[in-house]
């Protein structure tokens, strides 16, 4: 039986790594999936409370959360090529036209 | 009403039915022709602010995670005048800039939507549902214009570090749910309050990624970067609907969480939020003053309202409460109404949001600068506005509560932001009118959207008693 | 730990083998290079383009739609797996479900989404400005 705290260091991990490739990715899409490894990484550390506990409320919000990924995903990657076709580009160096 | 089960969610029941009847029209609307889908869109809202009525003090809950207690109502209602206002003042910006209607209004209604069910969620795994579904709506709203770069740059933006808090956030709930085994708000608390987990870092880390994900969507310093940038290039009347609509919405979910779920933990996080409070209101000040474009100021400015909410947040006395309820009326009236402005002077071509484009609008359009001025007294803060009546007792909190500090620098905020205001009322009614200058038509609607609204910013300036003894009646059923 | 011996020294062996033999036809093989002989092969056919050619935007168009409907057909399972327990009450929040998602499949269907080719039902305003 592997214990609780390594799919939390693990979740936390594949937080972290997500983390870093939103500030770190210079590709738009790949951005998006640094987001979306964040959501899974939220899944795993749900998945695995919920076996501890017992439960399993843990998979239902899984699933719930899933969804919303999925959606969001969708959102993003139609705003992506709405984007594209202003600059032929998916370099976020590219976008600078709003700025302080 | 019936007693049934759906009793508490049949105002967002209302609205979801309007936006999925106007995303039917637009389906089946033929090229070029032209339905009443904004009317549409206000039935649905004046039938959720109808059953938000007859569902006062009664305390309905559906499924156990929806409760429509007086405190969400007050925020549904408040949401209902954002919705309505919103579809008045689009009736001409639709039609100006070529805007696909049924979509626009689907996706106006659908937010709306969300932001009733975060007000009134009362489990965190519901208000991540919610936070999402108007999130995603406001996203597209951002970028509705297609064909404006600036507008999908926005757009993208606001997406990726919404969707990035949104993950934060998410990952605050799972901690919560580890360490209580639930994501409902009432047992979270009642858990937390029968334990003794303040040795726990866990509770700690679970705290502090709610709050980062709550100040994303509140855009408090340090997380307000999306703000101005999003706020510029978004259609200047979606910018006021997200502006009020999704910080009415946030804070709503925001109190609900802090104050009732977390309160046994309040002594950690309420240092925290006050040293973001003072940030937020000192910066939205003091970099509002830089802009030279009117809507960016206006999103600096809003960025200090939201530090102004959260020192009622902080004082969390029963003034303090009731002042974040009237606040986000007041804020939410005058701010859509300053937007609605600058969207119906603007055109098809040029957003017109510039300061020097507000030069001698006097001459123009009187009643028009007349109303602008209005609001931004009223944003100031300046009596009899129902601004003024709004920070006085938000301010008056923190004193009560012993927050000395946090009242001082808000005043002092609002002093400087009177400044800025002023400035584009002296471009208005003491510079001439360039030769070049846009002239615009507005049409009725608009017009008497806008009379309305500054109807309702003198009466609430002057006669607040009736909407605060409300809003004192609202929190005195959950907190 | 002792079962796996036997594949450890099935990987040594293997990759040993494959990494001799490039070695050898490295160190011996006579070296006379072409672009033809560098160039990807392609059933012997001169190659054409890069691999990496840009798709027409209907291709995510579609697999964006197909995203959304493909992960709320996910909700179907759990409840098919629970439908005697759920009764009436869930069937009704189910169809309700559906309903609401069918609204959005009318709505990409009228749009003309799903009409692959030149003769979409309603060209869109920026594809057609595009191509004048």
């Amino acid at each position: 039986m592997i214990p609780l705290s390594h799919y939390l260091i693990v979740s936390a991990a594949l937080f972290a790594i997500g983390t870093a490739g939103v500030f770190l990715r210079r590709n738009l899409i790949t951005i998006l999936l640094s987001v979306e490894i964040m959501l899974n990484a939220v899944n795993l550390t749900f998945v695995a409370f919920g076996r501890s506990q017992g439960t399993v409320d843990g998979q239902i919000i899984t699933f719930f959360v899933m969804t919303v990924a999925a959606a969001e995903a969708a959102v993003g990657l139609a705003i992506v090529i709405a984007l594209f076709r202003h600059r032929e580009s998916l370099n976020p160096d590219a976008f600078t036209s709003l700025k302080w | 009403m019936f007693n049934s089960v759906l009793d508490a969610i049949v105002p967002m029941l209302c609205v979801t039915l309007a936006a999925l009847a106007a995303m039917g029209a637009e389906a089946f609307r033929g090229r070029g022709e032209r339905m009443p889908i904004g009317g549409l869109g206000i039935v649905g809202l004046l039938g959720a602010g109808i059953s938000s009525a007859l569902l006062w003090n009664r305390n309905a809950s559906s499924f156990g995670v929806i409760v429509a207690d007086n405190f969400g109502l007050f925020v549904t209602l408040v949401l209902v005048v954002v919705g309505i206002l919103t579809i008045l003042f689009s009736s001409q910006v639709v039609e100006r800039d070529g805007l696909p209607a049924g979509e626009y209004y689907a996706l106006v209604l659908f937010a709306i939507a969300g932001m009733m069910m975060m007000a009134t969620a009362s489990d965190l795994l519901v208000i991540f549902i919610a936070l999402e579904v108007l999130s995603l709506a406001v996203y597209v709203l951002t970028g509705i214009r297609r064909e404006d770069p600036r507008a999908i740059e926005a757009a993208f933006k606001y997406f990726l570090l919404g969707a990035f808090s949104s993950a934060f956030f998410l990952y605050g709930i799972a901690f919560t749910f580890g360490l209580t085994g639930t994501t409902h708000l009432d047992r979270i608390g009642s858990y937390l309050a029968a334990q003794s987990l303040s040795d726990n870092p866990l509770i700690l880390v679970a705290l502090g990624l709610l709050l980062v994900g709550f100040s994303f969507k509140i855009s408090a310093v340090p997380f307000h970067m999306w703000t101005p940038d999003a706020y510029e290039g978004a259609p200047a009347i979606v910018t006021g609907f997200m502006s009020t609509g999704v910080k009415a919405a946030a804070f709503a979910a925001f109190a609900r969480v802090f104050l009732s779920a977390f309160e046994p933990f309040s002594a950690d996080w309420a240092p925290v939020v006050w040293w973001i409070a003072a940030a937020t209101m000192i910066l939205g000040t003091v970099v509002g003053v830089a802009q030279t474009n009117l809507k960016r100021m206006l999103a600096y400015s809003s960025i200090a309202h939201g530090g102004y909410l959260l020192v009622g947040l902080v004082a969390a006395n029963q003034v303090g409460k009731a002042a974040i309820l009237f606040y986000l009326l007041a804020y939410a009236v005058t701010n859509l109404s300053a937007f609605g402005v600058i969207a119906l002077l603007g055109s098809r071509d040029k957003p017109n949001d510039e300061l020097r484009d507000y030069a001698g609008l006097w001459q123009t359009r009187p009643a028009l600068s007349a109303l602008m001025t209005v609001c931004l007294l009223s944003l100031g803060g300046l009596p009899p506005t129902v601004g003024f009546i709004g920070k006085w007792y938000i301010f008056s909190a923190a004193v009560g509560a012993g927050y000395y500090g946090l009242a001082i620098i808000g005043v002092l905020t609002s002093v400087i932001s009177v400044f800025f205001y002023l400035r584009v009322v002296v471009m208005m009614y003491m510079q001439d009118r360039g030769a070049d200058a846009p002239v615009v038509q507005i049409n009725a609607v608009s017009m008497a959207a806008l009379t309305v609204a500054i109807v309702a910013i003198f009466y609430l300036g002057i006669l607040p008693t009736r909407v605060l003894d409300l809003a004192t009646q609202s929190i005195s059923t959950i907190f | 730990m002792d079962g796996w011996l036997g594949v450890v020294i099935m990987i040594v062996l293997g990759v040993g083998f494959a990494a001799v033999m490039i070695g050898l036809s490295l160190l011996l093989g006579p070296k006379n290079p072409t672009p033809e002989k560098l160039a990807p092969y392609e059933c012997g056919m001169p190659a054409v383009g890069d691999a990496r050619e840009r798709q027409s935007v209907k291709f995510y168009l579609v697999a964006m739609i197909f995203l959304l409907f493909d992960i709320e057909v996910a909700f179907l399972y759990p409840w098919a797996l629970a439908i005697r327990d759920l009764g009436w009450p869930g069937f009704v929040q189910i169809v309700t479900f559906f309903l609401i998602l069918l609204v959005g499949f009318i709505y990409v269907w009228r749009k003309g989404l799903l009409d692959w080719g030149s003769t979409a039902r309603r060209p869109r305003r920026d594809v057609s400005s595009k191509a004048a």
